[in-house]
């Protein structure tokens, strides 16, 4: 138990982050709540609206079946590196070390045209393919789901690594040599031990990814190129160009909702100084 | 005590192991016989654990040679070993239930399941842990934990059973009742044990060999009761409990054994190494040691003075000094203690003949 002084301190400590936190998001946030039951005219119309109309309902479904892909191919991903990073040789750490930094040091907007540069159909890889005779018609790599699935994973991955690499850096390695010398082969030790006991890693990484890909709006703008619109971009849309800004504000409402429930969760498995790694 | 089938012959022949230029191993060479209770015993960072790590696979030795009953396995891994292995911190899987911690060697090796239940249902009981089969390792105390841990390790009826200070995070009583299980367990299973520890009167109670390491060496082998009564060198002695040590000169064999001069007074030893000769040390531990007020005709007596006492209650713990400046300490009788502390009296520090050790005057 704190004592009491203790407990003023750090509200006092915190009191400018609060502070800060109500100016520029609740403000914000209840003058958007306040559109979404107010515009065009007063009453819930627009949650009705939300929950009827097929072309919202079509972009939540595309969102979440897009998130989730990206997050189990982010996780995975993140899974092997965050492995290479903490049990890897010295060479193989340092190498895992860049994968995970250098995407901080480049901006989403860079990224986005570069997956472009590499998948449209005048890009390196279809190029490729058709220079070597693989194939005569270019694959369809971007303005699709599949381009906006690559971009984003390709975002993520290096913030579900820290969680799973702390998970995995808190593993005591006498177990693995417990397996080991119980007669348990690699594969047996990486299935049934390794990977249950950095489980709470995985469950942190794939809310985190889940949560931030809930919300994206560059990547799947440019690499779904208007054709596989996501929530974000929805809400984009209906605010500036239709303008719709009571169901715009309605979406933006429900979409907080879910990240607030998924941000619940995700504090009940992993406590916040986890996720710094 | 009834053999396992299974329990192994290890036979380690020169081993050595280098870390970069440190060597933590040194050439060394032991046998452990099947069914044998072994005791690895020395200070901290003599390469207790190295040594245990090498036997089950962990480590590679540098140098050297490993069989089991017989059969070459230095470049045997440890999975295909199958030594139990009881870890400090007891190793448990922490997403496992007690049951599926026992398991887990019987099903890696494909046993079916109603051989596995009834295989856990008999570990279970021997180790005591009824009605705790489905709570998960940190749900029990640190006792029970090491038994699931020395269930776990039994369950396959391994060859050889390695452990490594199982018993230091317990607390002193729960370690006393530890030892009884582990030795129960011993004589139940039949299986090789290959226990480390750095308590010796651990060392000297549980096991049926000890063998002494310092500095990566092999100083000594033997029961407890050879080591402590015969410790072959300065070491193994002061290390295995308290003794003392006063100088002799002049030795000479005689019928056996030897004489000497300690505090210019001629002293016997029953028993003595062959070529002791000249100057050395004699060491006697302070047990077998008491004083009187006139020197004893039977024994060997040195005249001493008492400095201090301490009290432990059944007796008391005298501190002397002899005339040439050695100390020593003797438990003796309240009675006894009273007379050698009166200022200036002279007593007689006295012990048999088979009681005195001759010690190498270099470490
Ligand atoms: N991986 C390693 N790299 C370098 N030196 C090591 C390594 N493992 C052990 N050593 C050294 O080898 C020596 C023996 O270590 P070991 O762990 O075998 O000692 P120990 O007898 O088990 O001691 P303790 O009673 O403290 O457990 C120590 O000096 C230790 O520092
Ligand atoms: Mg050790």
């Amino acid at each position: 138990m704190f004592a009491r002084s203790h407990n003023l301190g750090a509200a006092l400590l915190l009191a400018p982050l609060l502070l800060l936190l109500a100016l520029a998001y609740g403000i914000p946030f209840l003058g958007v709540m306040k559109w979404s039951v107010t515009l065009p005219e007063p009453g819930l119309g627009q949650y009705h609206a939300l929950l009827t109309d097929p072309l919202v309902q079509s972009v939540f479904v595309r969102t979440a079946r897009i998130c989730a892909l990206v997050t189990v191919t982010a996780v995975a991903a993140a899974y092997a590196i965050a492995y290479v990073w903490v049990r890897g040789t010295p060479g193989q750490r340092l190498a895992a070390e860049y994968c995970i930094l250098v995407p901080f040091w480049i901006s989403v907007l860079t990224r986005a045209f570069g997956w472009v540069a590499l998948l449209s159909n005048q890009g390196l890889i279809n190029t490729w393919l058709r220079a070597t005779g693989i194939l005569d018609e270019p694959l369809a790599l971007v303005r699709n789901e599949f381009g906006v699935v690559v971009g984003m994973t390709h975002f993520l991955i290096p913030f579900a690594v820290f969680p799973i690499a702390s998970a995995m850096r808190a593993l005591d390695e006498r177990v693995l040599l417990a397996a080991r010398g119980l007669g348990a082969s690699r594969t047996r030790i990486f299935w049934s031990i390794f990977v249950p006991m950095t489980m709470s890693g995985i469950i942190g990484a794939a809310l985190i990814v889940f949560v931030f890909a809930l919300g994206f709006f560059i990547t799947p703008a440019i690499l779904g190129g208007g054709r596989s619109v996501m929530v974000a971009e929805l809400v984009y849309l209906r605010i500036f160009q239709s303008p719709d800004w009571g169901l715009g504000a309605a979406i933006s409402i429900t979409l907080v909702l879910i990240v607030g429930l998924l941000t619940t969760a995700l504090f009940r498995f992993l406590r916040p100084s986890q996720m710094a790694g | 005590m009834q053999q396992s089938r299974r329990a192994a012959e290890l036979k380690a022949v020169g081993i050595g192991k280098s870390y970069g230029a440190f060597h933590a191993l040194k050439n060394l060479s032991l046998d452990v016989g099947r069914g044998e209770f072994l005791t690895l015993l020395g200070p901290s960072g003599s390469g207790k654990t190295t040594f245990l790590m090498i036997l089950a696979g962990f480590e590679r030795a540098s140098r050297g040679q490993l069989f089991s009953d017989g059969i070459d396995i230095t470049d045997q891994p440890a999975e295909r070993r199958s030594s139990g292995m009881v870890f400090q911190g007891y190793a448990l899987f922490p997403h496992m239930s007690v049951a599926a911690n026992i398991a887990f060697p019987l099903r890696v090796r494909r046993k079916s399941e109603a051989e596995i239940k009834r295989r856990v249902g008999e570990m279970v009981e021997r180790v005591g842990l009824q009605g705790h089969e489905h709570k998960l390792p940190a749900k029990l105390s640190g006792g029970q934990q090491q038994r699931v841990a020395l269930a776990r390790a039994l369950a396959f009826e391994p060859g050889v059973l390695l452990l490594d200070e199982p018993f230091s995070a317990l607390d002193k009583s729960l370690r006393g009742q530890m030892q009884a299980e582990m030795k129960r367990l011993h004589e139940e299973t039949g299986t090789t044990f290959v226990f480390v520890t750095h308590d010796q009167s651990e060392a000297l109670a549980l096991s049926s060999r000890v063998a002494i390491f310092n500095h990566g060496e092999l100083l000594q082998v033997g029961t407890p009761q050879e080591v402590y009564e015969r410790p072959g060198n300065r070491f193994v002695a002061e290390f295995l409990g308290e003794i003392n040590m006063l100088p002799l000169r002049d030795i000479r064999p005689d019928e056996g054994g030897a004489k000497g001069l300690c505090e210019d007074r001629e002293v016997a030893l029953r028993f003595a190494p062959g070529e002791a000769r000249g100057e050395a040390i004699l060491a006697v531990r302070p047990e077998h040691m008491s004083i009187a007020r006139e020197p004893a005709i039977a024994e060997n007596s040195i005249p001493v003075t008492a400095v201090s006492s301490t009290y432990l209650g059944s007796a008391v713990r005298l501190d002397l000094i002899t005339r040439s400046g050695s100390r020593a300490s003797v438990s003796v009788p309240m009675e006894a203690a009273r007379f050698a502390l009166e200022k200036g009296n002279t007593v007689w520090l006295t012990w048999p003949a088979e009681r005195g050790l001759i010690l190498p005057e270099t470490v």
